[in-house]
């Protein structure tokens, strides 16, 4: 049979029975439109998970004080709680440790700031002039802080949007102003511009100072509480990561690496944890939307077994006047085939709405990839051959007299 | 040409065996108009199966045009269907809610002859039944009895068959409009078809030129009528 004869008796068949075949499609519709708008979901928070951290800067190792420790205690408190590293210690690294481009030490603690009677609590991070190298900031108006007010204790702030809107106003002047950080005056000498985000970790939300004059004024002890370090590229994260831990080991006289009062952690290491926690939410909404895709799957079996049991006539008929099994294999299995593939073309285009709906009501940022386009079709088309392929062979099967006579 | 010599055809169950044909033999030369005529039950039905090739025998041969189709598998038993045997069956067979030209070249798609001339061919035969050529496009379903089985006639003439096979063409039909397509057998028959009707009432076989008389599986009588 040829291919445009083929396509004229599935374009008749299907036309003759237009609501049970749209609602056959409807259930593969509704399949592969819910799989394609949960992947992109789920691809879509990677993404936006993955776009954050690569946002607190590039090839960055971190150092954190490790949980604080008695001897012979078992009791840990939390990690980052101990105070274990100090300003020595960054400056070992710098002057000890290859590859590496930019440190930035900070410290930083939560405090209440004040300013003309309004007054927020936030974090304040002192730390070095290449900060923003390092993490990613850039700063909107005026400077960050230089290696001359680091040296002279200057006590200026560079401050984030939210803490300007918070303490000035929206968008309101604030450069020049002074601000009480804990009971001592700060100069404002520049805003960071805004990296956006919200919660617990707003990047906005922060004031910065000089870490000398934090470690001076503020918390009045030498520590830090985070070393950041940016590599010279990706390919030297490992071994930066590798050399700090023994430098800080041999510096804090430990032999056992498992006892370690700090943790050396890359970019690559968050990124890697991320990347886990969505990929298994991804499987996890995919897997939903997959079920609803095989109870689609079952409805296409359910409409061929009823439509071969209707046409076993015809099917009688279509083998007297000389179709061969194969003939009658094929029209039912392309059947099939075409109401699943039909329904493919439509869900992708329905998931591909939802997913945009999603993203424009929910504020959840959606990435449809077109290789997750392309699966959907692979698998509709499989469908439609998996569910398809028992009633094509029950019609084909027919004996021819027996169809022939059968009411 | 059609030679069947000895042919019987056994039907088994679990703990029946029925035999439904009993050494049939005869012959029927090209061109011939054959009645093949029994009450039920008399294994006519299994004998037009048989000449169909839509089954094979149990024992026994089955020469049409030379070649043995007792022997065939069930793909060339279709080859012998599309190439040399028309059907009309007494229930018409059309495809309802398909277009009167579609259904009489419907067998002409499984033989990959081109659309064009489908048309061409199946309004050729439909002019050959004698149905009105205001009909040809109309669906099958919305034609009479009468109609419906000059569709189906042409549907068997399409691929110029060896052999029109008519299972009761007249059975669904009042006897005025059986008249007519009775009629047009003839006619088919005097432009050079052969054709076996198989029939149990003796109004109808007496339209055939001979007779051949079956019950319970054997023939029970030969009979020329002109």
């Amino acid at each position: 049979m040829a291919i445009f004869d083929l396509l004229e008796e599935i374009y008749f068949a299907l036309s003759a029975n237009k609501i049970r075949s749209f609602l056959t499609v409807l259930g593969i519709v509704i399949g592969i439109g819910s799989v394609i708008a949960m992947v992109s979901i789920g691809q879509g928070a990677q993404g936006s998970i993955q776009s954050s951290i690569q946002s607190i800067g590039s090839n960055l190792v971190i150092v954190t004080p490790g949980a604080q420790r008695g001897v012979g205690v078992q009791v840990s408190a939390g990690r980052g709680s101990a105070q274990t590293l100090t300003q020595a210690d960054a400056d070992a690294i710098q002057k000890e440790i290859s590859s590496i481009k930019q440190i930035a030490p900070e410290l930083t603690r939560r405090y209440q700031i004040t300013a003309k009677g309004q007054n927020t609590n936030t974090s304040i991070t002192g730390t070095t002039p290449a900060y923003p190298e390092v993490r990613n900031i850039a700063v909107g108006e005026g400077s960050f802080i230089d290696a001359q007010q680091m040296a002279s204790y200057s006590k200026v702030a560079v401050i984030g949007p939210t803490v300007r809107d918070d303490l000035f106003g929206q968008g309101a002047e604030a450069l020049g102003q002074s601000i009480k950080i804990n009971g001592v005056i700060f100069k404002i000498v520049g805003i960071t511009q805004a990296k956006g985000g919200s919660g617990f970790n707003n990047p906005d939300d922060i004031v910065y100072v000089p870490l000398t004059t934090a470690q001076r004024f503020l918390a009045g002890d030498a520590y830090v509480t985070t070393i950041s370090i940016e590599a010279q590229d990706q390919s030297s994260m490992a071994s930066v990561q590798q050399q700090i831990t023994i430098l800080l080991l041999e510096r804090h006289k430990i032999s056992d690496p498992a006892a370690a009062d700090f943790g050396v952690l890359t970019q690559a290491d968050i990124v890697a944890t991320a990347s886990t926690v969505t990929s298994t939410f991804t499987i996890l909404l995919a897997s939903i939307a997959g079920i609803s895709l095989l109870v689609g799957g079952i409805g296409i079996m359910n409409m061929m077994l009823t439509t071969v049991t209707e046409r076993t006539r015809e099917i009688g008929l279509r083998k007297a006047i000389g179709a061969k099994k194969r003939d009658i294999n094929l029209q039912f299995l392309m059947e099939a085939i075409t109401l699943t593939f039909l329904g493919g073309m439509i869900g992708v285009g329905l998931g591909w709405l939802l997913a945009y709906l999603v993203s424009l009501f929910a504020g959840i940022a959606t990435s449809v990839s077109w290789s997750s386009v392309f699966l959907a079709f692979g698998v509709s088309a499989a469908i439609g051959v998996v569910f398809g392929y028992y009633p094509a062979r029950r019609a084909s099967q027919l004996n021819p007299i027996e169809a022939l006579r059968y009411e | 040409m059609i030679e069947i010599s000895d042919i019987t055809k056994l039907y088994k169950n679990e703990n029946v065996e029925f035999l439904a044909l009993k050494n049939v033999s005869f012959k029927i030369n090209d061109g011939e108009f054959v009645a093949i005529m029994g009450p039920s039950g008399s294994g006519k039905s299994t004998l037009m199966h048989i000449l169909g090739a839509l089954d094979t025998p149990t024992s026994g041969r089955y020469l049409l045009d030379g070649q043995d189709v007792a022997l065939l598998t069930e793909d060339e038993l279709a080859d012998i269907r599309k190439n040399k045997i028309g059907f009309v069956f007494q229930s018409f067979n059309l495809l309802p809610r398909a277009s009167v030209i579609r259904n009489v070249y419907l067998p002409l798609v499984y033989s990959g002859v081109s659309k064009e001339e489908r048309v061409r061919i199946a309004e050729e035969k439909l002019s050959a039944t004698g149905l009105p050529e205001t009909h040809f496009h109309h669906l099958s379903n919305q034609l009479s009895g009468g109609q419906m089985q000059r569709v189906a006639i042409a549907r068997a003439l399409i691929n110029n068959p060896s052999l029109i096979l008519a299972d009761e063409p007249t059975g669904n039909l009042d006897t005025k409009t059986g008249d007519l397509i009775l009629e047009t057998f003839k006619k088919l028959n005097d432009a050079g078809h052969t054709i076996v009707l198989i029939t149990h009432e003796p109004e109808v076989a007496r339209h055939a030129k001979r007779i051949i008389h079956i019950r319970d599986g054997s023939i029970l009588k030969d009979e020329i009528l002109r």
